[in-house]
């Protein structure tokens, strides 16, 4: 049915409308806008500020340093969002052809993460990759091994095992995020596969596709709306990660949102911060505007 | 037939259960080659899972099935020499029709020029002569069925298997669609298996039938044998609308035999049943087949049928219920015994269905060979 | 599940090959190894956390001694509470309003409600911490009122998020049942509360769940809004965590993750998992 025109019931529609629209103006769009009025100011001595319709402080976000880091995360959010994808596809679709017992479980399995504490689950993480954490010592235990392999056949053992750093670094930081991003990637990925009619899978396996031929050429075209629900929903929150990068990453894995940070709280340089803030949003206009951008896959039942 | 015809299909002991739920249940069936064979059957009875594991898509748990002299087992649904129509269709929405029903020609690794040939002719086939272009979602679901009907056909397959292929037509089109698949069988001379739940379908559209209940086939017939001589009570009920009477078996010669029915009186046949005297059968007797009197012309019948005693069986009753039907009326009568029994009345004239009315005493006559005794 | 298949695997069973139980086998291990690490970690009686030197419940004990811990834990769950509710009711309004109605501006008004989803968290701090230093927001009220600055930030990134799932979940609604309601007498507040509401409960307690969830989990934004005084659990698991790493932190997880556990069997008890899952 179609939708009510709101001059034919104004009461219910302010009732409906107003607190919302309050809240959006009041305590979204105003702090907001006083980013976008920051952004274009400068400081004045330690705390004042001035707002001149400065361009400053995009230009000197232009400068070789901050290109790089955003070069940078944009770099790091890309691997990771593919990560996600190459290792989420599979899980998704285990999850749309498992049984009907185990599927909710499986659901279940993913979802539970999504919901535990972000900040718990980088620590975890933390712990285990530590120099003193068990990946280490499987490795170690993995290295011992193949020395002892050696020997056994008569070659020179393996020099003795250095624990990895496996914390601090740029890989840290892209397996920390692929580890607290994996369930954004998956859900979206088996909400597509799951509204896929099965019945052109095995009318393409019936035409004499093999497996992989009919996920390239028939689930991935069909599946691509949640395939870019998925990359969104991972490269978005990715780009603009704050707490991996700064407790897993080293001192050369600052991302955009760390630099942000230290504008407002070690430099006390708002202008610029609000600069760089809407610079990261802006970005995300792009991607959103590219992904909307994409031609329609007709969907027919 | 002058030769015996041969197999294409071979379906041997074959059963197939999802956990504790026995889907088919010990079927074996032959299928000749260029025949059109219908398995019909009601919504769950086994006959889609029997279609789809020919094609591929499940695998018998028992038993095995065998194409064109080759056992499948271990073999996927893209190395089988058969093709399927979906219920859905399944056509890829993201490619046009000709995209669509050149899909297993790329596969297949046939050549550009014959693709664009061979593609051509399967629409033309199909009447879509000129519809390559279009996508999927700017064509009606009769018009996609077609492309689906292409799209298999273009691959040449032994057999083309249909999954209820008129279910989602309404009923001109599916009408139409069943005169226009059999001629399509009949110009492709592609062996046809079809499923449908649809007496009328299978009726007009087979050469033979299996009809398919719990898991097992009922009765495997030619249709005017199934709707004739069907082997049972489930078969009897199933095709076509039936009278079904409990009684015993009285007498039972050569030439002749009788069936006492409790609440419908003896009722003769002009054959023998060779059954156990004195056991339990069943009548199946076809509401067309009953000759309803018009008041005063019941005694005409009865002298003119004094030579021949036995060739006709007679009963009187009451008019309970009728529904006009336009070409038919329907009645529900009561028989003096007790027992209900439906009656079909052709409308030969306009002013047929004026004859009579409620509570109507009536009397009505079946020629001996008319009754079906059915021992299960 | 059994890890090889009794019977052959048809085609469409791609969850039953063994490559495809591997692969989702080792996925399963990367998202629970660090937590179940953690949490039985958090039983080791040793303040190195690497080496299992026996069983104990001291820091269990310790954690919950931890006068700032508990305070930041309780003020958490306060923040998250106010704001399910707030949200629950902002989300639900804007749903209505947004499938029900037809009014100028719509597309905008609609691009707005989802834009605090899609703004990265870092913006939004930033934002609530130039905000609130810009109307002078007081740093110095009572217990609860001095949560208020978070609450707020905390409810204008959750209730867009209520909306979606409610939303989504109108969408199946049949408008038929409305107008039966109607039909038979029912007012518009009759319906709404008859009619309406049950259809949408399980999106209110998907959408309830992610809005708890997400209050409780955020970190970067209450670090950028909470006062000098006002800390919540993250925030003082992120300065424990950057300063010592100590079985403590591993308790108090653990805790926070049972938590989580709890409610998510809750809310599944009360909707079922297919009910919740589609709503995500």
């Amino acid at each position: 049915m179609a939708e009510q025109d709101w001059k034919t019931s104004k009461r219910t529609f302010a009732a409906v409308s107003l607190p919302t629209l309050f809240w959006l103006i009041a305590f979204f769009l105003i702090p907001m806008f006083i980013v976008w009025q920051y952004s274009l100011g400068e400081k004045v001595g330690e705390t004042g500020f001035d707002f001149s319709g400065t361009l400053d402080n995009y230009k000197r976000a232009t400068e070789w340093l901050y290109l790089t880091i955003f070069g940078k995360s944009f770099a790091v959010a890309a691997l990771v969002t593919l990560i996600c994808l190459i290792v989420g596809f599979p899980v998704a679709m285990a999850i749309t052809f498992a049984s009907e017992k185990w599927r909710p479980w499986l659901l279940l399995g993913i979802m539970l993460p999504f919901w535990t504490n972000l900040l718990i689950r980088t620590y975890a993480l933390m712990m285990l990759l530590g120099t003193q954490g068990f990946a280490n010592k499987g490795l170690g235990a993995l290295w011992e091994g193949t020395s002892w392999l050696k020997t056994l056949v008569g070659l020179q053992p393996l020099p003795t095992w250095e624990p990895v750093q496996l914390l601090f670094n740029n890989f840290a930081v892209v397996f920390g995020l692929v580890y607290v991003h994996l369930p954004f990637m998956v859900l979206p990925l088996y909400a597509a596969l799951d509204r896929l009619d099965r019945s052109l899978i095995e009318a393409s396996l019936d035409l004499g596709a093999g497996h992989f031929r009919t996920i390239m050429r028939i689930v991935v075209p069909l599946a691509a709306p949640g395939i870019i629900a998925g990359v969104m929903i991972t490269l978005i929150p990715a780009l603009g990660a704050y707490l991996t990068p700064d407790l897993m990453g080293g001192t050369d894995s600052q991302m955009i949102a760390n630099v942000i940070e230290r504008q407002f709280k070690k430099a006390n340089d708002w202008p610029f911060g609000a600069a760089l803030s809407f610079l990261l949003i802006y970005a995300m206009f792009i991607l959103i505007a590219i992904q909307s951008m994409r031609k329609k896959v007709p969907e027919v039942r | 037939m002058t030769e015996p015809a041969k197999p294409i299909i071979q379906i041997q002991n074959v059963s197939k259960r999802f956990g504790k739920v026995t889907a088919v249940d010990n079927v074996s069936l032959d299928i000749n080659a260029g025949e059109f064979f219908v398995l019909l059957g009601p919504s769950g009875c086994g006959k889609t899972t029997l279609l789809r594991m020919i094609a591929g898509f499940e695998l018998p748990t028992e038993g095995r099935i065998l194409i064109d002299g080759q056992d499948m087992a271990g073999i996927p649904p893209n190395k089988r020499p058969v093709n399927m129509v979906f219920q859905s269709y399944a056509v890829f929405p993201h490619m046009s029709v000709a995209d669509n029903v050149a899909y297993g020609l790329k596969i297949a690794g046939v050549k550009g020029g014959e693709i664009k040939d061979r593609v051509a002719e399967a629409l033309e086939l199909v009447k879509l002569g000129g519809f390559g272009e279009r996508m999927p979602d700017q064509m009606s679901g009769g018009q996609r069925q077609r492309v689906a009907l292409a799209r298999s056909l273009v691959m040449r397959p032994k057999v083309l298997l249909l999954d209820e292929p008129l279910s989602a037509l309404d009923a001109k089109l599916r009408a139409q669609m069943q005169f226009e698949l059999s001629e399509l069988q009949e110009k492709v001379g592609i062996t046809f298996v079809t499923v449908t739940h649809d007496q009328d379908e299978a009726l007009s559209m087979a050469c033979r039938i299996g009809v398919i209940n719990k898991g097992e086939v009922a009765q495997l017939a030619t249709p005017s044998d199934l709707y004739e001589y069907p082997a049972n009570r489930f078969v009897a009920d199933f095709v076509g609308s039936v009278n079904i009477f409990e009684g015993k078996l009285t007498l039972d010669e050569p030439d002749k035999a009788a069936v006492d029915c409790p609440g419908v009186g003896k009722i003769y046949l002009n054959h023998g049943v060779t059954g156990p005297h004195g056991a339990d059968v069943w009548i199946a007797l076809r509401p067309e087949k009953i000759y309803l009197h018009v008041p005063g012309e019941g005694k005409a019948v009865k002298a003119a049928a004094q030579d021949a005693p036995d060739g006709y069986n007679f009963a009187r009753g009451k008019i309970k219920g009728m529904s006009y039907l336009g070409d038919i009326t329907l009645f529900e009568i009561e028989l003096d015994g007790g027992a209900r029994i439906r009656v079909s009345r052709p409308n030969l004239s306009r002013h047929d269905q004026e004859d009579f009315t409620w509570d109507d005493r009536v009397s009505m006559h079946w020629r001996a060979d008319s009754p079906v005794v059915l021992l299960g | 599940m059994a890890l090889f298949a009794r019977t052959p695997v048809a085609p469409l069973e791609y969850s039953r090959t063994l490559w495809m139980r591997l692969w989702v086998g080792a996925v399963m291990v990367f998202l629970y190894a660090p937590l179940v690490v953690l949490m039985i970690f958090s039983f080791n009686d040793s303040k190195r956390n690497v080496v299992w030197r026996g069983f104990t419940t001291k820091y269990y004990e310790k954690a919950l001694g931890n006068d700032q811990l508990v305070e930041a834990l309780i003020n958490s769950l306060t923040i998250a509470a106010f704001a399910t509710l707030a949200s629950l009711v902002l989300g639900t309004l804007a749903a209505v309003m947004l499938w029900r109605f037809r009014f100028p501006w719509k597309g905008a008004i609609d691009g707005t409600i989802s834009l605090p989803i899609i703004v990265p968290e870092i913006c939004l701090g930033v934002a609530f911490l130039m905000f609130f230093a810009a109307v002078g927001w007081p740093t110095d009220l009572v217990w609860p009122f001095n949560l208020g600055a978070i609450t707020i930030a905390h409810i204008t990134f959750c209730f867009p998020f209520v909306t979606m799932v409610v939303r989504s979940r109108l969408a199946s609604f049949n408008r038929e049942q409305e107008e039966a309601a109607k039909d038979l007498g029912a007012s518009e507040a009759q319906v709404f509360r008859d009619v309406l509401v049950p259809h949408i409960k399980p999106a209110l307690v998907a959408g309830a769940l992610l809005a708890f969830t997400l209050s409780l989990d955020d970190f970067v934004i209450t670090y950028f809004t909470s006062g000098p005084d006002t800390i919540t659990f993250p925030v003082k698991v992120y300065s424990m965590v950057r300063f010592s790493v100590t079985p403590e932190v591993n308790a108090a997880s653990t805790l926070l993750i049972i938590l989580t556990v709890i409610l998510t069997f809750i809310a599944l008890k009360a909707q079922g998992v297919k009910a919740i899952a589609e709503t995500h």
